[in-house]
């Protein structure tokens, strides 16, 4: 039982194997199985060393270790709270992590329980009748979004409507799905980081697929202007899109009792923590639009022996069934980042949920009261109630405030010349009056 | 809702009566019994038949009522008592640490443990608006991992920003689309063989082209006459899959792509495959000019029950301009050592002298995601290429390759076309692929891909990768086996060892109910 030393360590296979399996086939070495040209053939090498699993692992932490070591005051579409422990331990059981897409139901009831379960919490969030089982992330389920608003308008409208102040990665990544469709991407004013309803109404026209709305806004501003978008979004035949994610979901207004035809946002604000932007999506809609529904849905059926049972559903809309007329091209999703995201709201219940939301608002307006007291520092800019974040005025240039606050320890986002942006939430709590302290020197 | 505190009170009948006796599986591999629980007749209870609280948003809130919601009802469960429902439920799951998982054009290979160790590393848990001077650790190992892809497909420069393989391949058209906008020229059209993945011929028409679906030629390989006939002025692409769908390389490979490019169209290759070739061939000197990697196909990362994986993207030279934003690079000691794929300044760039750096390159394309991809794949991938090595690499799709070879040569199925490499598509026959694949089910593997691809009847799509033995392929062979000899209505009846019995598909489809609200109304 010679193993082979330089193959790869997960093929388990021994040269006597290799070469019984080689004689069943019927060919005399494993490159007389490639049918390859020789014109086409890499003769050359990777030049990539195989290393120990030790090395690999000292290599990427020493790599990863240049990472200055910061606390991070950041958010703006990516937030950290803390992730309980029961969270990382059930997620990471194999059969979860190592199982696939759930095609075969009857052996994989476990995983679709869990999807269907937060497809549940994602129901009973927004208000809305249907929430689909991942998006990769915000900014794709908000591309996928506006393309069904296109799908389902009765009148031909090619307009997207989104504020001015969205995050320029997520209008980026809205541009790219609006391309193929040819929509275009036009923005109505905010004041005070909400919306302008007057300049809402002036520029919705009755080309306007869809209004875009988030909250809390990009600047963390709690919205109160909600119900002016649906009734406007109605009388031109476009569709109300809401951005939020399931912890300010879990105390803002409910996006169905403001009209909301879709509910977009970064589901994975629970569950996963600070991944370098990696996230989830979520997409949850009317009924009426079921059919239309981008990505895969989990629903109940009933097994051979009478009990309720779970199956991927709807597949029609789907690309492996019904490919270019398919409602989007999406395969692969984030479905083990909504099993985080499910176990982490199961973990908190309704009351830990409520409760952590309550501490967003809490903790933004608390610490911008004590950033206002800071010589040189505004905060809040904007007249409004915040959720996690906030913007602050600086007297001095905002990129030099950062960059010292960085030097300090302490990363913050720079919004323009003299405006900054905190996010504050359960995982930077500890570390707020360090901060203050820290802006109080270099403001 | 239910509250009969009986959370723990339910029977794991694993063996007891619902599961089939072993007498009714031939003593063929490896028995298998899935675990199952079930309480008043029903399966393990959702989270919400076990409690459900409602938490009134109060008058002690730090918002006025006219900005909050009204209540919030979710279940409201001990630790304890999540601990064991998530551990029931994961006992009816199957992963790729339970079984052989050969599901077709999936790459369902071993996911070496220690990724996972690298990916929860604390350094990788940063915010994507930092500084770049702040995260050169990051941007460090996106560039070496950008790098080692570059070198793997032979292709010039390479985006980790696609979260998924469909999204590499939505970036890849979107590239082809603004080269052809930049050239002036206005190609409508993507040519894709009747083979090839539904996502090819989705993301085509999401990216605004209309679909020419290619016949395949009688030996399963790109019709060259027919592709001759489909390429034109306004070709802007063919996107190819190589080793195709049923496991066979197109030797014409070169006189495709002379016709492509004779037309003024881009190359596009499919990853799905590429666990066929690594160390063998590389898509890049097969004249692909644009690519996608599906790294939790090829590199290993979990497939998560569906995702997250990554499909980052690879340009030859000429196309590296188009690259979504923001790329990474090594910062430049000379200034001017930009080459053809130049950029504007980024006003996120930092003027750092040494280390590495984000930037827009000139003519790109936008982005793809709102920040980076999903990043943490991206971690398990670099470490899974790092310990395996050129060698590790190209032994990984020799014994990939071996074991398709192998388990065809076991099964008593017909495998129509070859030679195959890291995959083959078998056929029923006579059974019905989906009632076959039910059936296997009982004898403990997770069965191929069914009825798919069409140009095979009743298909079954079969990748073991490398990571089964010798001794597994034989059970699988023997699993296989077992099942072209039953008859139908043992088919039919299948699955039986399974957690659940044959759900009812149709059923949920046309009675939609996709959450516990749509429970209580039925």
């Amino acid at each position: 039982m010679t193993r082979q030393t330089r193959g790869s360590p997960y093929a388990p296979h021994t040269a006597a194997d290799t070469e019984a399996m080689l004689d069943a086939v019927g060919v005399d070495s494993e490159e007389a199985l490639f049918d390859i040209p020789e014109s086409v053939r890499f003769d050359g090498e990777f030049g990539i060393e195989a290393r120990s699993e030790r090395a690999v692992r000292r290599e990427v932490e020493r790599t990863l270790g240049r990472n200055d070591d910061l606390t991070e005051f950041l958010g703006r579409g990516h937030y950290e709270h803390y992730v309980p422990a029961l969270v990382d331990d059930l997620a990471s059981r194999q059969e979860f992590l190592t199982s696939y897409t759930q095609y075969q139901p009857e052996i994989a009831q476990g995983f679709l329980q869990a999807l269907f379960e937060y497809q549940s919490m994602l129901v009973e969030l927004t208000g809305l009748d249907v929430a689909n089982c991942s998006m990769y992330d915000a900014a794709s389920a908000l591309g996928e979004a506006a393309t069904l608003s296109q799908r389902v308008r009765s009148v031909s409208g090619d307009r997207i409507l989104v504020p001015d102040q969205l995050r320029e990665g997520k209008r980026a990544v809205l541009e790219q799905y609006a391309a193929g469709p040819g929509l275009s991407v036009a923005t109505y004013p905010t004041t005070e980081g909400t919306i302008d309803t007057e300049g809402l109404r002036a520029a919705i026209d009755d080309d306007t697929a869809m209004v875009y709305a988030e909250n809390p806004t990009v600047c963390g501003a709690v919205e109160p202007a909600l119900d002016a978008v649906g009734p406007l979004a109605e009388d031109h035949d476009a569709l109300f899109v809401l951005g939020s994610d399931p912890v300010a979901l879990a105390l803002l207004e409910r996006p169905a009792d403001v009209g909301a035809d879709v509910v977009v946002g970064e589901a994975s604000s629970l569950g996963l923590g600070s991944a370098y932007g990696m996230g989830m999506g979520l997409f949850a809609t009317r009924e009426e639009y079921l059919r239309q529904v981008p990505g895969r849905l989990v629903g109940v059926s009933e097994d051979a022996s009478d009990r309720r049972a779970f199956t991927l559903t709807l597949q029609t809309r789907e690309q492996h069934i019904r490919k270019e007329r398919a409602t989007s091209n999406i395969c692969t999703n984030q479905a083990w980042v909504a099993l985080r995201a499910a176990i982490h709201v199961a973990t908190l219940g309704p009351d830990g949920l409520v409760d952590l939301a309550e501490d967003c608002v809490r903790l933004a307006e608390d610490l911008a009261e004590r950033l206002d007291d800071v010589s040189g520092v505004r905060a809040p800019v904007n007249d409004r109630h915040h959720f996690r974040e906030f913007q602050a005025h600086t007297d001095q240039p905002a990129a030099a405030v950062a960059a010292d606050l960085e030097s300090a320890g302490f990363a913050v986002h720079v919004v323009d010349d003299h405006r900054i942006q905190v996010c504050v939430t359960d995982a930077t709590e500890p570390a707020i009056d360090r901060f203050v302290d820290a802006l109080a020197e270099v403001a | 809702m239910s509250d009969d505190g009986d959370v723990t009170g339910g029977d794991a009948d694993a063996g007891g009566d619902a599961h089939a006796d072993e007498s009714d599986v031939p003593a063929a591999g490896t028995l298998y019994d899935q675990a199952r629980w079930t309480d008043n007749g029903q399966y393990e209870p959702l989270l919400s038949e076990k409690d459900s609280t409602t938490v009134e948003i109060g008058d002690d809130s730090p918002l006025p009522d006219d900005l909050t919601r009204d209540s919030v009802e979710l279940p409201g469960l001990a630790e304890p008592d999540l601990a064991r429902h998530y551990t029931r439920l994961s006992g009816m799951n199957y992963g790729v640490d339970s079984g052989p998982f050969p599901l077709g054009s999936c790459t369902m290979k071993y996911n070496p443990k220690f990724t996972e160790a690298v990916a929860a590393s604390p350094d990788a848990a940063v915010h994507p608006d930092r500084s770049t001077r702040s995260v050169q650790g990051t941007l460090e190992l996106q560039a070496d991992l950008q790098d080692y892809l570059g070198r793997i497909g032979g292709m010039d420069a390479v985006t980790l920003q696609p979260p998924a393989g469909a999204a590499g391949e939505f970036t890849g058209i979107r590239i082809a689309s603004a080269y052809h906008e930049a050239n002036g020229e206005d190609r409508s059209e993507v040519i894709i063989p009747d083979s090839a993945h539904g996502t090819n011929f989705a993301t085509a028409a999401m990216a605004g082209f209309d679909v020419v679906e290619l016949p395949s030629a009688e030996d399963g390989r790109v019709d060259l006459e027919a592709l001759e006939a489909a390429v034109g002025d306004d070709t802007a692409a063919l996107m190819l899959t190589n080793p195709n769908t049923l496991g066979l390389f197109e030797r014409d490979i070169e006189a495709i792509a002379d016709l492509v490019h004779d037309a003024g169209g881009l190359l596009y290759y499919d990853g799905a495959n590429l666990n066929a070739l690594l160390g063998r061939a590389r898509p890049g000197d097969m004249g692909f000019d644009v690519m996608h990697y599906n790294v939790h196909k090829t590199f290993a990362t979990p497939h998560g029950g569906g995702g997250p994986g990554a499909g980052p993207v690879g340009v030859v030279e000429e196309l590296a301009p188009f690259l979504p934003t923001p790329h990474v690079r090594e910062r430049a000691e000379r200034s001017s050592a930009t080459g053809s794929s130049g950029e504007r300044g980024d006003p996120r760039a930092q003027s750092d002298a040494s280390g590495y750096e984000r930037y827009e390159p000139e003519q790109s394309i936008g982005k793809v995601h709102g920040f980076a991809g999903n990043w943490l794949v991206s971690v398990r991938a670099y470490a899974y290429i790092a310990r395996l090595g050129d060698a590790g690499l190209a032994d990984a799709s020799a014994k990939a390759v071996l074991n398709a070879n192998y388990l065809a040569n076991q099964i008593d199925y017909e495998v129509p076309y070859g030679p195959f490499h890291h995959e083959f598509v078998a056929s029923a026959g006579e059974q019905d692929a989906a009632d076959a694949a039910k059936r296997m089910l009982d004898y403990g593997v997770h069965p191929p891909t069914t009825k798919w691809p069409e140009i095979v009847d009743e298909a079954l799509m079969t990748e073991p990768t490398e990571a089964e033995p010798r001794g597994t392929l034989d059970d699988l062979a023997a699993a296989f086996n077992a099942v072209a000899a039953e008859d139908d209505a043992t088919l039919e009846a299948a699955p039986e060892r399974t957690a659940a019995r044959r759900i009812d598909q149709v059923g949920a489809a046309r009675n939609p109910r996709l959450s516990w609200h749509a429970l209580d109304d039925s």
